[in-house]
């Protein structure tokens, strides 16, 4: 089967590092921008990138830990 | 308080509904398609304040009443309606075009009602009709399903009406206005409408019931119930300060069971609670901007969740599979179906230029303006969640992932019609905010696209991402499920009666003999006074009784007259 452009390993390198370029840039963005914290924490530097990536992590975590003690087979009701 | 604009503009469609089936393919198409249009043209001929009135018992009521918070919701839900009427429109069963209809137009009906006895009777109507929705899948799973449904929107209801007739009783009047949770009947009317938003402890019903729907009964579904109830909030309970922490409480429950799940369109379920979530947590705020903020949230999510699952209806339709561990590679056969089902990710997690970031942003900002730290906080790590769970998870592991092998082609015409419509809206509504703004409930000269604020979002979103793909090896797929409250309805309960029935069934015998032998009269004396021949249950032929009610009508009318 043909593989399809977006599946060689060259695209997704290339993909990849576009992708690292925008992070870097985003960050960049925030040396040129005014930043006015509300709320005390929201000043930090590049606030939103380290507290979505934290919470980001912190969610999938939290996640998995509940997911010990709640997850069931998909067939779980189906018994009934 | 005459002419077009006493209309209900819910009615067209429900009353249109019901002639469907009367019709041809081709007719019913025209009216499918004309008739939400038709309830849109109508939504606008409704000025401020009340416009039809009508008495009953010593009560009167207002059908027909409307102010900007009515038009926005009225507009939103009939061009919904047109947009699932399209989708829907190929090989759907009858019985799910009609009811489907009637979900919007009873949806409509509500967000009209003046009085508190109009919008039960539609709310209940849209319950009903909604639960047909489910079961016109005609599977096992959806029978259950919509059974489970109906029983926790009837209770609901039920809670609902004693709350309104304790609102009557307490205060005599039957208009529908702000309230607080006050007294007993406020908040039993605050707890009818949250069953309704998917607020817990009675989520689960959503991720139960509308992934049992067929591929466009689902896309009904999506918008008018949960919508309904964010507009009820909005109108009975703005500034209730529970509402906040409720829907703090939605936000990261559709996360992480969005996170959970295996099912494409489970994963989309929860993100509707996690979204009903934000638009609670603005109503609880309570500001103009705040309400602003909720009031298009809804408008700007009705659509793009339509949209999201459009796509993964798509994707049902074509492969027959759902589950994520079964799909990934479609974006090879299905290039439109990912574009679109893309476009809906990114809007939902209110990426600049998206319609997500328009309505959205007024709530955190509303939050941040009344220096609500913790509230703001909670909101932008739940706007990084969304990306995780809907932004990239639902269209990393259905359209990329892995090759599973499929190669289905996109979807039929109309189909195709449906998401492209909607994909338009929602790039639309985020380049060009203003129509949308000007119909919201407070007249705002808010500013989304700021500097600052598309830095902030952009680097909240994409590090969210990198987080996503960082952790990807612990978000591999597993068949199963997460249990929820539904455990307690749908596992202990029946496990508690059989097992109280067996207890009862090792009762000493004699004891046994003589508990049954009371109950056998009981039942006996229940049975003299209303079986069959009882005199309290004596059986009146259908006839006599339509008779009767002609008769006390025509009395009424004639009486009425003179």
């Amino acid at each position: 089967m043909k593989q399809h452009w977006l599946e060689r390993p060259g695209t997704i390198r290339l993909l990849l590092i576009i992708f690292l370029c925008i992070l870097a840039l985003t960050l960049l963005a925030n040396l040129l921008t005014e930043v006015h914290g509300w709320l005390g924490l929201d000043g930090t530097f590049a606030f939103n990138a380290w507290y979505g990536f934290a919470t980001c992590i912190g969610m999938i975590l939290a996640a998995k830990l509940i997911g010990r003690f709640l997850h069931r087979k998909d067939s779980y009701y189906d018994r009934d | 308080m005459t002419g077009i604009s006493a209309i209900p503009p819910g009615l067209p469609l429900i009353l249109g509904a019901l002639l469907l089936p009367l019709f041809g393919q081709r007719i019913r198409a025209v009216l499918v398609l004309g008739l939400p249009l038709v309830a849109l043209a109508l939504v606008w001929q409704v000025p401020d304040g009340v416009s039809l009135k009508t008495g009953f018992l010593e009560y009167e009521l207002a059908p027909v009443s409307g102010d900007r918070l009515s038009r926005l919701f009225g507009t939103v839900f009939a061009i919904m309606a047109f947009a699932a009427g399209l989708f829907a429109l190929n090989r759907t069963r009858l019985v799910e075009l009609v009811a489907g209809l009637i979900c919007a137009g009873s949806a409509i009906g509500v967000t009209f009602a003046g009085d508190l006895l109009t919008m039960v009777a539609f709310w209940e109507v849209l319950a009903l009709a909604s639960t047909l929705v489910v079961w016109s899948a005609m599977t096992d799973q959806s029978r259950r399903a919509g059974m489970r449904y109906l029983i926790i929107h009837l209770l609901g209801g039920v809670v609902l009406m004693i709350g309104v007739i304790g609102h009557i009783a307490d205060t005599g009047s039957v208009m529908f206005t702000a309230m607080k949770p006050d007294s007993l009947a406020h908040w039993l009317i605050l707890a009818g409408f949250l069953v309704n938003a998917g607020a817990p402890p009675l989520s689960a019903w959503l991720a139960d019931a509308y992934p049992e729907a067929s591929p466009s009964g689902m896309v009904f579904l999506s918008a008018f119930t949960t919508k309904t109830a964010v507009y009820v909030l909005l109108r009975g309970f703005p500034g209730a300060e529970i509402l906040i922490f409720l829907g703090l409480y939605m936000v990261f429950y559709g996360i992480v069971y969005a996170l959970l799940e295996n099912d494409m369109r489970r994963i989309l379920a929860y993100s509707i609670v996690n979204q009903v979530g934000f638009m609670l947590c603005g109503i609880g705020i309570g500001t103009e901007m705040a309400l602003n903020g909720a009031a298009a949230h809804a408008f700007t999510h009705i659509i793009y969740k339509a949209l999201l699952l459009m796509s993964a209806g798509s994707v049902l339709y074509m492969t027959g599979k759902r589950k994520c561990t079964d799909l990934g590679g479609l974006f090879r056969s299905m290039p439109l179906t990912m574009i679109c089902g893309v476009i809906g990710a990114l809007s939902i997690s209110a990426f600049p230029l998206t319609s997500g970031f328009i309505s959205k942003s007024m709530i955190s900002e509303a939050a941040a303006n009344e220096y609500l730290t913790a509230v703001w906080l909670l909101l932008a790590a739940g706007s990084a969640g969304v990306f995780l769970h809907a932004g990239v998870k639902f269209p990393w592991f259905v359209f990329f992932q892995k090759d599973s092998g499929l190669r289905p082609p996109d979807p039929p015409l109309n189909m195709r019609m449906a998401m492209v419509l909607f994909a338009f809206l929602c790039i639309a509504l985020g380049v060009w905010p203003e129509p949308l703004y000007a119909i919201l409930p407070f007249p705002t000269d808010y500013v989304p696209y700021t500097r600052a604020h598309v830095v902030a979002m952009l680097q909240l979103l994409l590090f969210s991402g990198l987080a996503f793909f960082i952790m990807l090896p612990q978000m591999k797929r597993t068949l199963t499920i997460t249990l929820d409250w539904d455990w307690f309805y749908r596992w202990l309960g029946p496990r508690v009666v059989s097992q109280a029935m067996h207890v009862l069934s090792r009762w000493h015998a004699h004891k046994r003999i003589d508990f049954l032998r009371h109950v056998g009269t009981l039942f006996g004396t229940l049975f003299l006074y209303h079986g069959p021949q009882g005199i309290l249950a004596r059986t009146w032929a259908t006839g006599s009784m339509v008779l009767w009610v002609v008769i006390l009508l025509g009395i009424y009318l004639v009486a009425y007259y003179y």
